[in-house]
């Protein structure tokens, strides 16, 4: 294997957490910064000079995300994150619906927790839901989810490219079985816009949630795209002022729009070129990490996932042991939301991987700033502990210290 | 051209300290949930911003739940306590009103603060346990509420008592413990942070359902990765706030001079809630049979920013709810402007803001002739 690129002991560890959250670009930021102070009117407030500069600036930056995704400007609703657009989505949908006899939402088991804690909070309200098991490679099983479906399910919601495990689902083919069926599909699409070729005309997706901050923009926004023809219509979560025609009161955020707005314009124009060469970068990490140590397991579809994340696991190797073994490499074991909990992950269980290998598996996540240098030098890196962890038997000791660090 | 900018209670620019904060956060790499050296670092900025915000009213780090913004924080708030009937008094901002369709409203007083005797007689009326929401101070007419008095009020018949405190946060003195209240919300963009961050103030031991559901951040009282550079923004503006409360007296006797040479060029202007107390920098007035819509507009073509009232439903000129509530007549409130001042306002502003909008009195005035 290529040698390993030696780094000084001060130098920041490499970043390899890209989907807990990506470096603001910094044409982003420049983009940002004079909204900040210079450009600082509410763009609500338009009977007044700064406030109609604003207001340019925010539908502007409107413009730029719905082109990236093939929508209208006017079906974007900004929100403080992909979060809240999950929250809305869900909720929203399903309150709206209720009225016409639709009370259920179908979803997958490895959904990330902000769509099964909306749903589960909807079933407290009344409202049913059901979470449809996925396939080893982590992709749902169409035969399942078109058998799931009822006269009575108001909503599907499938994520589009998963951000523990990477795998992208079939957006057109359930899409296109949700239209026949006349039921809404929402895809949580946070870690799959910017980064694959997303088409809402195309993959008949009538909701889609994004985030700023997973594709090198700013944290703090986010958008819930709401399809207009055919309509799909949700109940908001926060009334008051009626911005964002009714569906998201709130002052927006100049700058935070301006910012996912220049995203999503830096996405479209380099997605293509970036993603082949991160694919590029995560085979040379794959095939160098299999190569160091051939008993490496790959969770999620090896060919239907996201150009920048692996999910490895390294059997007999906790994970917490493991990282705790590699100052020099920011790595994550699944999740941000829940990276201080210290269950294996349930996305992995869900898979049909056993505890003690989920236990030890690690997400690998790589971006824009992800350098060949940087990923020769992490699989040397991480070759080097699974072995020395290995033969030394240390593996559970770490864990033990890993734990009390972290609770 | 020279602009003025008065329109201060729709938005403030972002203070230097708090834009200095935001820039750095902004090239801060991390998620604050992530274990990692990155994620620590960010998770650093997060309680910093928690104990700055805390400090300025008066509120323990820990009853502080960041949100994407005021509305979102009374969202929260009036949809956190199932169970509860709700009281909100009528001079409140939409974002309460709209997230409270079917609260009982507490009614206005002509000097522009809310009946607390109907208030009593409410509360008194039906024994199911009330969540009442009363403002600390108006976003239009600056009015500042009785809202200790209200809590202790609320509390004797057993209930909880939110403040939307978004206006008064950073333009008076603001103690959530002194005010004995159980919520209050905040708003970074309106005392010199960022757009698109707020918080609730949550008491100590005081259990909500959340609004946004997902990881466990914020105590799992509000889901989403934290938008970290607007909180560290919110921490620095809260900072600076706090250390510039004594300028209050330079924009109220701004406001006070604007306000007195403004009547003295129109005798029949009418300003609202002038007798009640009042944020330092807010001023309500109206210029008798001249639409708000038309003030606005001349002064925008002066340079000088102002507002017909709340920012959020311009565009719609609508009568101001506050000014119904209190029991303006309706050819009048349709007249109201509102002005609002800031901690860069100068004297020059103000001599924009009368010179223009005398030249408009003298000319509806000399065409009614």
């Amino acid at each position: 294997m290529t040698a390993a690129v030696a780094r000084k002991a001060n130098q920041p560890p490499v970043y390899l957490d890209y989907q807990a959250t990506t470096p603001v670009d910094p044409r982003v930021l420049q983009a940002m910064l004079p909204w900040f102070t210079e450009k600082f009117g509410n763009p609500a407030s338009i009977t007044h000079a700064y406030g109609r500069e604003a207001e340019a600036a925010v539908e502007r930056a409107r413009g730029q995300l719905a082109s990236l995704i093939n929508a209208e400007a006017r079906e974007i609703v900004f929100t403080s994150g992909a979060t809240e657009a999950n929250n809305l989505a869900i909720k929203g949908a399903l309150r709206f619906h209720k009225q016409f006899g639709k009370d259920r939402v179908v979803t997958l088991v490895t959904e990330h927790k902000c769509v099964l804690e909306s749903a589960k909070a909807m079933e407290a309200e009344g409202f049913r839901a059901t979470y449809l098991p996925v396939e080893p490679n982590g992709l749902v099983d169409l035969d399942r989810l078109r058998n799931a479906l009822d006269d009575k399910t108001a909503l599907v919601s499938v994520m589009a490219a998963h951000n523990e495990i990477g795998v992208i689902q079939p957006l057109a083919e359930i899409g296109a079985l949700c239209r026949a069926r006349g039921i809404l599909f929402h895809t949580d699409a946070a870690q799959a816009v910017g980064k694959i070729p997303v088409d809402v005309e195309a993959m008949k997706i009538d909701l889609m949630s994004i985030s700023g901050h997973k594709v090198y923009g700013p944290k703090g926004i986010g958008a819930l795209y709401i399809r207009r023809r055919p309509r799909a219509r949700v109940t908001p979560l926060i009334d008051g002022g009626g911005q964002e025609r009714g569906m998201r009161s709130g002052t927006l955020p100049t700058p935070l729009c301006v910012g996912i707005g220049e995203a999503a314009a830096l996405a479209q124009l380099e997605m293509t070129e970036e993603a082949q060469r991160l694919i590029g970068l995560r085979q040379r990490f794959l095939y160098g990490v299999q190569r160091a140590l051939p008993q490496t397991l790959l969770n999620g579809d090896a060919l239907q996932r996201l150009p920048g994340n692996l999910n490895l696991s390294f059997p007999g190797i906790p994970a917490p042991a493991l990282m705790e073994a590699c100052p020099g490499l920011a790595l994550s074991t699944g999740s941000a939301c829940t990276a201080a909990e210290v269950e294996p992950s349930f996305v992995l269980r869900a898979l049909g991987v056993s505890d003690d290998l989920a236990a030890a598996s690690l997400r690998i996540g790589l971006g824009r700033f992800t350098t060949a240098d940087e990923v020769d030098f992490a699989v040397a890196t991480l070759a080097a502990a699974v072995k020395h962890l290995g033969e030394t038997g240390k593996a559970g000791l770490g864990m033990t210290s890993r734990l009390a660090a972290t609770t | 051209m020279q602009t003025s900018y008065l329109d201060w209670n729709a938005t403030a620019p972002v203070r230097p300290e708090a834009a200095a904060a935001v820039a750095a956060a902004l090239a801060t790499l991390g998620n604050p949930s992530s274990v990692h050296r990155f994620g620590r670092g960010a998770k650093r900025i997060l309680n910093e911003a928690r104990e700055a915000v805390a400090a300025l009213v008066h509120a323990r780090p820990d009853e502080i739940v960041f949100t994407g913004g005021g509305s979102e924080a009374n969202a929260l708030a009036l949809s956190g306590f199932r169970g509860r009937r709700l009281a909100v008094s009528a001079i409140e901002h939409d974002s309460i009103l709209g997230n409270a369709p079917d609260a009982a409203i507490i009614p206005a007083l002509t000097d522009g603060g809310v009946d607390l005797g109907a208030l009593e007689a409410m509360l008194a009326s039906d024994p199911r346990p009330a969540l009442i929401s009363l403002m600390l101070a108006n976003n239009e007419t600056g009015v500042i509420q009785e809202v200790a008095a209200a809590a202790k009020i609320a509390h004797r018949a057993g209930g909880l008592v939110h403040c939307d405190a978004i206006q008064a946060a950073g333009k008076i003195a603001v103690d959530f413990a002194a005010l004995d209240v159980d919520l209050m919300s905040l708003s970074a963009h309106k005392l010199g942070g960022p757009m698109g961050v707020g918080a609730l103030v949550v008491r100590r031991g005081l259990d909500l359902d959340p609004l946004i559901r997902g990881g466990g951040q914020e105590q799992r009282r509000r889901a989403g990765t934290e938008n970290l550079p607007g909180i560290a923004g919110f921490g620095a503006a809260a900072i600076a706030a706090r250390d510039t409360l004594a300028d209050d007296a330079r924009v109220a006797a701004l406001r006070d001079a604007a306000q007195a040479r403004l009547c003295a060029l129109a005798p029949d202007a009418v300003v609202f809630g002038a007798d009640a107390p009042r944020l330092p920098n807010t001023l309500s007035i109206a210029m008798p049979r001249v639409a708000a819509s038309t003030q606005v507009i001349a002064l925008d073509l002066a340079g000088v920013a102002v507002s017909a009232g709340s920012a959020c439903s311009s565009g719609k000129v609508a009568r101001s709810h506050v000014l119904d509530a209190m029991g303006v007549a309706p050819a009048l409130a349709e007249g109201a402007i509102r002005i609002s001042l800031g901690w860069s306002t100068t004297e020059a502003d103000i001599d924009r803001l009368v010179d223009a909008w005398g030249a408009l009195y003298a000319r509806t005035r000399a065409s009614a002739a």
